[in-house]
């Protein structure tokens, strides 16, 4: 009987890791096809390309207009995270501290642009924006973009802000500091992380972000993922291998922000820390 | 309790005598930190709500009325099995892979959280969310594809005869759901998980219960909420799918997933209207199986188990 729940036992972890690993392996081959074809000349009913070359990745950029595309999903990512950082800081610390007669409902108001699909408010903004002449324009994209981030930063922090003992803001006040000094140097120290931890996150997330950008964006001011999409979709147009260049770029740029990610923030820590301050 | 500590010092030394309205404000929590809130609600207002309302007036005035009020946009789209069916479609293909994602998921993440080194296997598993679906779906062209070497292992190995068709289907929406669903699913329900003490566990253990007893009746209900919540949150994603089920699908016919309808009315009909109306039923789907899950989660949570929570 002991024996027998042992061998179950043992089997089930085999079962687990082994599910883990077909899934690594699946996309280790999804992601290494596409560098092996961006950096081979020929590749047809083989295993491996006929031989390499890294002239695809010039002939990419020339043709998508690659540099003018990244400067585009920099400046949409930079105008992002500052504008988040500016409406969702204070919001978060202001749900956070006070407790007011509505705040359930403007925490609904903050919480369905989360949960409802993005097409579902993409059209009816897209058609907003080009109401007020914002349509296809970068500010449009960059609004847009905004639209979900503001509230994802304030979900992040207002766990985090609730965590701070809002007796050291009220120890600083009675050593007599000014509002200006406590924001200074109170308030943005003990923040820092928590909002430095937040915008990496907007910008992964920003990087990512296709339908808003895809329903807003003019010709000139597409982001790096919606050029890719319409490469894809217009597949036979251009060779295979310099839209698997651009999947490259695009993968890289957005690793490049994974990795400056998670030197701030541990992924699965997020959710414990709400998860504590909601319990009391 | 705190809150009332922290503010004491700012408003009673500023107006001792007299009772002001902005102290009387203050005391039902509405101060100058409070009007802090603003500039972010004033966004969401102007560019969520606006936008919403504006969709849904939009969507009550026909393009092919004239403009005029009416419901024909909604009654045209239920009236026709190629459009209304889209609905079922999307249904049919996010509800599986969800419940796909959260049951690969969960023990997955019960069995990680007792690893030492987590965060390499975290790293890998996180790559995918920041790849996005446009990539997942340029990679899953040429790793699933007939040529693909996903095909030719399998033929090397004798498994198959011929290559199997795993893109521009079905199954093709529903992996690239996966491998670009489950690693999100993956990391909330680990968070959840690791936020279980572990003594609760150990106790039911030593009462003798055996793993599935104690997975039924310690961990399920006090997972339930950080489920609930998770399977919502990974929904939107799956419902929402748009550029895999146009790139790795077959748009036009069993991939035609509602986001498809939408567009093709907004943007190719170039009748917002319409587009507008498919949005807003789209979003009332989701607000309905947003709704069933927190009630069925609600159930659950009151189970007995829940009590050993504080």
């Amino acid at each position: 009987m002991k024996i027998e729940s042992e061998i179950a036992g043992k089997l089930w972890r085999i079962a687990i890791w082994a599910l883990v690993g077909f899934f690594i392996i699946n996309l280790t081959g999804i992601i290494l096809s596409v560098v092996v074809d961006s950096l081979g000349t020929s590749w047809f009913a083989t295993w491996l390309p006929n031989g390499f070359t890294t002239s695809w990745y010039s002939e990419s950029w020339s043709s998508f207009q690659l540099g003018g595309v990244l400067v585009v999903t920099l400046e949409v990512a930079g105008a992002v995270l500052i504008g988040s950082a500016l409406l969702g800081v204070p919001a978060a610390y202001a749900l956070a501290r006070r407790d007011f007669p509505g705040k359930k409902l403007v925490m609904l108001l903050f919480v369905l642009p989360l949960i409802i699909p993005p097409f579902t408010y993409g059209i009816p903004l897209a058609s907003v924006l080009y109401q007020f002449g914002l349509g296809g324009t970068l500010t449009g994209v960059i609004l847009a973009n905004l639209m979900p981030s503001v509230p994802f930063v304030i979900f992040i922090l207002v766990p985090f802000i609730e965590q701070i003992d809002p007796r050291v803001e009220a120890a600083a006040r009675v050593f007599g500091a000014g509002t200006w000094a406590l924001f200074r140097t109170v308030m943005v120290p003990l923040l820092l992380p928590g909002i430095l931890a937040a915008l990496v996150l907007v910008l992964v997330r920003t990087i990512g972000l296709f339908e808003l950008t895809f329903l807003t964006a003019g010709p000139g001011n597409q982001t790096l993922v919606v050029a890719l999409y319409y490469s894809v979709f217009a597949a036979g147009m251009r060779a295979n291998q310099t839209i698997d260049a651009m999947a490259v770029i695009y993968m890289v740029t957005s690793l490049v922000c994974l990795i400056i990610a998670l030197r701030f923030v541990d992924p699965t820590q997020i959710v414990g820390r709400s998860k504590k301050s909601a319990a009391h | 309790m705190s809150a009332a500590m922290e503010r004491a010092p700012l408003t009673a030394p500023a107006a001792p005598d007299r009772v002001s309205l902005s102290q009387r404000l203050a005391r039902r929590g509405l101060d100058v930190t409070t009007l802090l809130l603003m500039p972010a609600l004033l966004f969401v207002l102007a560019l969520f709500v606006y936008p919403a309302l504006y969709g849904f007036w939009l969507s009550l005035h026909p393009m092919n009325a004239n403009g005029v009020f009416g419901f024909g946009n909604y009654i045209s789209f239920f009236s026709d099995r190629y459009v209304y069916g889209t609905i079922f479609t999307t249904l049919e293909l996010a509800v599986p892979v969800t419940l796909v994602n959260i049951a690969l998921s969960v023990p997955i993440a019960l069995r990680v959280r007792h690893l030492r080194k987590q965060r390499l296997l975290t790293t890998i598993l996180i790559i995918p969310v920041t790849l996005g679906t446009v990539l997942t779906a340029q990679g899953m062209l040429n790793f699933y594809g007939p040529l693909g070497w996903f095909n030719r292992i399998l033929m090397t190995l004798h498994v198959i005869d011929a290559p199997v068709r795993l893109v521009h289907n079905f199954t093709g929406v529903f992996l690239s759901q996966i491998v670009s669903g489950f690693p999100f699913c993956f990391m909330l329900i680990l968070s959840y998980v690791s936020g279980i003490d572990p003594s609760l566990e150990q106790a039911a253990s030593m009462l003798g219960a055996g793993p599935a007893a104690r997975f039924r009746h310690i961990l399920l209900p006090l997972l339930g909420a950080g489920l609930a919540i998770t399977f919502c949150l990974a929904f939107v994603q799956a419902f929402s799918v748009f550029p895999s089920a146009v790139l790795v699908g077959s748009p036009s016919g069993p991939t035609r997933v509602i986001a498809i309808a939408a567009y093709h009315a907004a943007y190719e009909q170039y009748d917002y209207s319409m587009g507008s109306a498919i949005a807003i039923i789209m979003g009332g789907v989701q607000i309905i199986v947003v709704a069933i899950v927190m009630k069925a989660s609600a159930a659950l949570y009151r189970g007995p188990a829940a009590g050993g929570k504080g």
